[in-house]
């Protein structure tokens, strides 16, 4: 299961566990050399980059994912708590940024070379006070040909708030500036400061409310890996049934919102509809149209009986054969063509720089997907298709989210062939788990949007110490960013759609 | 022109017939029930369990403007607290989300606590302007949903506008983040008077999950009248149509 080589330590399964005095401890600069040479490799990129405090020193612990070896590799570095200075490896490695850019508003560091240390989401607890979201300087052209255009907080739609800073000349969008959190919570802590499994629960699933199953089984099974829970291959495939429900769900509503942008009523109202028939199953099985309550460590209050299966299966059906129907009708449209072919592209060089992960990375022909690269739950064996396309444009992220529901309903219909005529037999959630002392372990999660990453470290009398939350938001807004270059401004709703990322995942 | 006519076949007539009465899944989480015989024994067990602190320890009632409807206090004492499929929870007084053991009544918003202008001016058109003040994002979906092609709230001339100074009103979602509380506090002040502050979720209503978060600013709620809360965890799209429509009297 874990292998020691040279400066890393191996994990080969999803989640994985690793006592913390196994994990490499590297000189800064060997740390450095060995993360680039890594990452200048396309099949590794990097899950979790974080620090954890612990006496007078930090650790920082890197975790990469190797898609081709479907390994995860680990190692770490350490420092004194009051160091103020650290070279950055963002220069060499531009996927690092957020990670580099998290660890300095927390710390106080600053990274010598980062080509932007711009602040993250302005937790409570950052390391610098002064450093408001009112006083933010953003990038400015100064020029009477140029103009700026700012957008939010508060946003027209019912969405969450975040900042968007368009420098235009005319029309045409020279630059995006993105400023988040305004939805910062507390999240990390909080973990630490609930008492009990249940409460913790509850928190992962209100993490990002439109990926409950998504972070609620990432908790779920560190939890369990943490209390060394015996694998239960049906609550596993009920799981992952619940996880592409909400994933159809989602992209229902996205092709609905697509097509609201550009003034396409019946498509709009014909995936509204569907939609509604999705979560409205969902309720049938854990009384939440969102899933809250379904997922917790150990077992679960709603098993899939054959009944409930029976009606999902009628339910999706339907679903899907009107799909088809509205997406027929969609994607042969010229004016939707028009809309969404060319706008907001990608380029694959771009997207891969950047770090994209999940949908974001597929739509510009980067095959990562980790229920593919490192499966989870019940995808170990399933067909299913790598969906990717090459345009990087909102034609290719709306059509995409179409080939992934096709997917889905094919991963559902596989696995309730899997149970068969075999009532649920899952258990019912204990009430408290002991968690194993001095560990690192983590679980990552394919959500709707892309790579969840979840680590928890546990200390000697194995409470949390340190949970650390990495939505695929975290990677995804700056290729927004990038999208919009060159842009019509008015193209930008259909854009920020077509990716439709987290405000309250990547603040956390 | 064929294949608008397939979609439009299969999608029919999609607007629920009546919003009052419309059913849900048996086993949603809705207001919940409590024996009056409920001991004292019992409600220590479910303080216990609850992860909120939603029960008052003396009287075992359930808030549940704090309730995030985990149901685990049922799941406990099956025998003594029911969460019902009835999702008609909305109230205008803090005192009305106290569900209290032995009362078997439907909740409902007080009439005569309602300001008259509300009524006066608003019955025939309410136009909203949300905010998702830390929200996760699952009350703002819920929230959208009230205005699509199912619930269609704008036949009764309520819908979401995308100014707070085209607006009657604000819905509030989210625990209240600190990094969000100077928008709110500007939003708000942009609507014309007279307005309306709805509380949508339990975030909102009570932090929720969130509550001992530092992160939080919640001094707008304490500083403001609020004319509607909206409990659910999310809430569900008649929950808060029902609670609009009552406040409207429609």
């Amino acid at each position: 299961m874990i292998r020691k080589e040279l400066f890393y330590i191996e994990i080969s399964s999803n989640p994985g566990i690793v006592p913390l005095n196994e994990i490499p401890v590297l000189p800064y600069e060997d740390f450095c050399n060995k993360t680039i040479s890594l990452l200048s490799r396309e099949a590794n990129h990097c899950l979790n980059y974080f620090v954890n405090e612990s006496g007078k020193l930090l650790f920082f612990y890197m975790l990469i994912a190797n898609d081709d070896s479907h390994k995860i590799l680990i190692y770490s570095h350490r420092q004194p708590s009051d160091i103020k200075v650290l070279d950055s490896i963002t220069k060499s490695c531009f996927q690092l940024h957020s990670f580099e850019r998290e660890i300095s508003e927390n710390t106080g560091i600053s990274f010598t070379g980062h080509p932007w240390m711009k602040p993250l989401r302005y937790p409570f607890n950052r390391a610098d006070r002064n450093s408001i979201l009112k006083n933010y300087p953003f990038y400015k052209i100064e020029s009477d040909e140029t103009h700026e255009v700012g957008v939010g907080p508060v946003h027209a739609g019912i969405i969450e708030p975040g900042h968007f800073r368009f420098l235009c000349y005319g029309e045409k969008v020279l630059h995006l500036e993105i400023q988040l959190g305004y939805q910062h919570r507390g999240v990390e802590e909080l973990f630490l400061k609930k008492s009990g499994l249940l409460q913790q629960s509850i928190l992962s699933e209100n993490i990002a409310g439109d990926t409950v199953t998504g972070h609620a089984c990432a908790f779920a099974m560190i939890a369990e890996t943490l209390g060394g829970i015996e694998d239960d291959q049906r609550l596993k495939i009920e799981r992952t049934i619940a996880l592409e429900m909400e994933r159809m769900a989602v992209h229902l509503g996205d092709t609905a919102a697509l097509c609201g942008d550009v003034a396409y009523q019946i498509g709009q109202v014909a995936c509204e509809a569907l939609r509604t028939i999705v979560i409205n199953t969902m309720q049938d099985w854990c009384g939440s149209r969102f899933a809250k309550g379904l997922i917790r460590p150990g077992g679960t209050r709603y098993p899939l009986t054959l009944e409930l299966i029976k009606t999902i299966t009628q339910q999706l059906d339907e679903v899907n054969r009107r799909f088809l129907e509205v997406t027929d009708l969609i994607f042969q449209n010229s004016g939707i063509l028009a809309r969404f072919e060319n706008t907001g592209p990608v380029s694959r060089k771009q997207a891969l720089l950047a770090g994209a992960v999940g949908m974001a990375a597929r739509s510009s022909g980067i095959h990562r997907d980790l229920r593919k690269s490192h499966p989870f739950l019940a995808y170990q064996g399933l067909a299913f298709p790598m969906v990717t396309l090459e345009s990087g444009d909102v034609l290719a992220r709306a059509l995409l989210r179409k080939m992934e529901f096709e997917s889905s309903y094919s991963i559902i219909n596989q696995l309730i062939e899997k149970i068969g005529e075999n009532e649920s037999n899952t258990c019912l959630p204990p009430a408290s788990i002991k968690f194993q002392p001095g560990v690192l372990c983590l679980s990552l999660v394919e959500g709707w949007r892309g790579e969840i990453c979840h680590a928890a470290i546990t200390g000697q009398d194995g409470n949390l110490v340190r949970y650390k939350v990495k939505d695929p938001s975290f990677h995804n807004w700056y290729v927004l960013a990038l999208a919009v270059r060159e842009q019509e401004i008015s193209d930008f709703p259909v854009c920020n759609k077509s990716f439709n990322l987290s405000y309250c995942g990547n603040d956390l | 022109m064929l294949r608008e006519l397939k979609v439009l076949r299969s999608h029919g007539s999609q607007f629920v017939k009546n919003l009052r009465t419309q059913p849900v899944s048996a086993i949603f989480r809705g207001r919940p029930a409590i024996s009056g015989d409920i001991s004292s024994d019992e409600i220590e067990l479910i303080c216990g369990i609850c992860p909120v602190n939603a029960i008052d320890k003396k009287s075992g009632s359930i808030n549940i403007g704090k309730c995030v409807f985990c149901k685990e206090c049922s799941f406990a004492l099956p025998e003594k607290i029911q969460f019902t499929n009835d999702y008609r929870m909305a109230v205008n007084k803090w005192e009305d989300l106290f569900v209290h053991p032995g009362t078997e009544i439907e909740i409902r918003v007080d009439e005569e606590h309602i300001r008259k202008e509300i009524r006066r001016l608003f019955r025939g058109a309410l136009k909203l302007r949300q905010v998702s003040a830390g929200g996760d994002n699952s009350c703002e979906m819920e929230l959208a949903a009230a205005g699509n092609v199912n619930f269609d709230i704008g036949r009764h001339g309520i819908e979401f506008v995308a100014s707070p100074r085209h607006a009657d009103g604000i819905v509030i979602t989210g625990p209240i983040s600190e990094n969000m509380s100077e928008a709110l506090q500007l939003t708000y002040e942009a609507i014309p008077e007279p307005k309306i502050i709805i509380l949508a979720g339990t975030d909102a209503i009570s932090g929720g999950i969130f509550t001992d978060s530092p992160a939080l600013n919640r001094k707008f709620i304490e500083e403001h009248n609020i004319d509607l809360y909206i409990p659910g965890n999310p809430i569900h799209p008649l929950t808060f149509i029902n609670g609009i429509m009552d406040l409207l009297g429609i």
